[in-house]
């Protein structure tokens, strides 16, 4: 398989601030690169280096095949980009934004009235094609925004942070939309800040930190190195957790107090249904009341905690909004 | 090259799509004028005398025209700005577009603007009595060489846009470039009754280069006397100079405003 991306090295600071301090990556055609990190980490950073909006300031990338910094126009060729807020033209309606960037690519009037018709089936947005873009709602721009990027066919695909803000429903059309792509052989690297949308999409992922690299690997690989998915139970009372504590040893799971607050038990929990069945069973026979009973998927505070140390993305993300330049961030 | 052309006219047809959403605009870039029209041509058109002989509502109307396309200054500034400040720049730089048929794609469609509101208030002129006298060939270059100033100002514009991003700032600083440009020239006075000092400044200032050319090609009074300076005095050569000096110098400089604007 030949690769599709690939950076070394790359560095960027805006002011005094590094933004990226030495990111590497490689992407292989035909997968999907999930870059996954809280606010600030330098996702969008990469993304528009990559797609030619921005030179590095240290470091080199291929995109294609093609030098990024030599041959910026042989990249923007064979690439598609749906940056993190949408890129339309609010008076002009769904239609003539498809065709206008088609144009743009140069595919051709024709070509590009009939790829837009195609597009907009596929997205299902013919019936709002004709409305000006001012009318849409979030998720017919995003899936607009997609539709555009696609419209000549890219080889590649550039999307950043694409389900930021939509519904679970919209955020499912448009996970589907993208999992079409890549049948029909597109390379993609997508930005998110949720573990779950990396571990839907992509076949590998890099956790970026404060512009640095701090994890990689498949999602399982990402999901091991913080345990798989855990059980946790709330009681009413810190004596009937105790209890419970004991109970739950002796059939096996290793229970710990998760919390000083709330009397909450967590294990890890390896047999899935059958170990669900086997805590809920020793609980309910010892008629202990029981507050809350879940089971939790590690999250990306979990996968950031045991890759940075540090807390997790709230903590993070409240640091990082007081080192930041108030300027910078209405950029 | 080709490409260059077929992106700016792929723009223009946007910014056509766009005037046609928004008419507002066009009356909001013709009501202006309109007014000056009717107020310098009625109210004080009765006070003033053109020196030299000649009807001050024929003497008003280059002015005007040449005010308009310094207005021009503050639509396309803005129009930059409000682009600069939309992600579709983003979108446009991620394409293989030639880069500078954004500019041209703008700057173009806001002469055609300017074009359509030039017909307009050449209708209003012609009701209160303005002419032209030297045929239609003349008359015509005295619109192209309106015309011509409208799209080098235009690229200046460009420039203010992208250097001060901010709209409401942008539109200040263009009525503040605009202004001494059309009130320090031969637009709407004649320079004769100026203190000394203030009329070499309007006198070599390019816009009475351009509205005394136009005058001349259109045949209405120019006030140009023997004592006027030698840029009054062979308008032409100056007016067409200047223009084509500023659209030399504001094109290379909007174009590398323009790479570092959307490169930040
Ligand atoms: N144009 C700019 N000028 C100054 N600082 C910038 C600029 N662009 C980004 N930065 C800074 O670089 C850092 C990385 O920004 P980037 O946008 O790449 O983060 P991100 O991972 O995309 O974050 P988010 O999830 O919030 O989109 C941030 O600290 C940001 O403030
Ligand atoms: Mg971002």
């Amino acid at each position: 398989m030949s690769i599709a991306i690939s950076a070394q090295g790359l560095r960027k600071r805006y002011g005094d601030h590094e933004a990226l301090k030495g990111v590497d990556l490689t992407v292989e055609e035909g997968t999907v690169l999930g870059l996954l990190g809280p606010n600030g980490a330098g996702k969008t950073t990469i993304v528009r280096i990559l797609a030619t909006l921005i030179e590095a300031d240290a470091g080199q990338a291929t995109v294609a095949g093609y030098d990024i910094a030599r041959q910026p126009r042989e990249v923007r060729r064979r690439i598609g980009l749906t940056g993190q807020y949408a890129a339309l033209d609010e008076r002009l309606t769904g239609r003539e934004n498809l065709v206008l960037i088609g144009r743009l690519f140069h595919i051709g009037r024709f070509a590009a009235r009939t790829r837009a018709q195609e597009l907009l089936e596929q997205f299902g947005l013919t019936e709002a094609a004709g409305r000006r873009v001012s009318t849409y709602s979030g998720g017919m721009r995003r899936r607009l925004d997609l539709a555009a990027s696609l419209i000549a066919s890219p080889p590649i695909i550039f999307l950043d942070e694409p389900t930021t803000g939509l519904d679970p429903a919209s955020r499912n059309v448009l996970w589907e939309m993208v999992r079409e792509q890549v049948r029909n052989g597109v390379t993609v690297l997508l930005t998110t800040q949720y573990l779950e949308e990396a571990d839907q999409l992509a076949d590998r992922i890099i956790v970026i930190n404060d512009g640095l690299t701090v994890g990689e690997g498949t999602p399982d690989e990402l999901k091991r190195t913080v345990g798989g998915e855990r059980l946790e139970i709330t009681f009413t009372e810190t004596e009937t957790a105790e209890v419970a504590a004991k109970a739950l040893s002796a059939v096996g799971f290793a229970p710990a107090m998760a919390d000083q607050a709330v009397p909450r038990l967590s294990a890890p929990l390896e047999t899935g249904l059958v170990g669900i069945a086997l805590a809920s069973t020793t609980l309910d026979q010892l008629g202990l009341a029981v507050a809350d009973f879940s089971v939790r998927k590690p999250s990306l505070d979990d996968v950031f905690l045991e890759l940075t140390g540090k807390q997790g993305m709230q903590r993070a993300e409240a640091e990082h909004t007081m080192q930041e330049d108030p300027e910078a961030v209405s950029r | 090259m080709n490409e260059a052309l077929n992106d700016s006219v792929v723009l223009i047809g946007r910014h056509m799509r766009h005037l046609t959403r928004i008419p507002e605009k066009l009356i909001g870039v013709t009501i202006m004028p309109i007014a000056l029209v009717l107020v310098f041509g009625y109210l004080f058109g009765s006070a003033m005398s053109v020196p030299g002989g000649g009807n001050y509502q024929e003497y008003i109307m280059a002015g005007i025209f040449v005010q308009m396309m310094l207005a021009g200054i503050g639509t396309t500034a803005i129009g930059v700005a409000d682009d600069l400040n939309n992600g579709l720049v983003d979108r446009f730089r991620s394409l293989p577009m030639s880069q500078v048929a954004v500019l041209i794609g703008r700057t173009a469609s806001d002469l055609v603007l300017t074009l359509v509101s030039c017909i307009g208030i050449t209708a209003v002129g012609y009701l209160i009595g303005w002419r032209t006298h030297q045929g239609f060939v003349k008359t015509l270059a005295g619109f192209g060489l309106l015309l011509l100033l409208g799209y080098a100002v235009s690229w200046l514009g460009v420039l203010i846009g992208l250097v001060v991003r901010n709209p409401e700032a942008v539109n200040s600083i263009s009525v503040f470039i605009s202004m001494p440009l059309s009130f320090l020239s031969a637009a709407f006075i004649p320079l004769n009754n100026l203190p000394s000092w203030l009329q070499v400044i309007a006198e070599w200032n390019p816009m009475s280069a351009v509205v005394t050319a136009v005058r001349s090609l259109w045949g209405n009074p120019t006030a140009v006397t023997a004592d006027s300076s030698f840029a009054l005095r062979h308008p032409l050569p100056f007016a067409l100079i200047g223009s084509i000096l500023l659209l030399a110098v504001m094109v290379p400089l909007a174009s590398r405003a323009y790479r570092r604007a959307v490169a930040a």
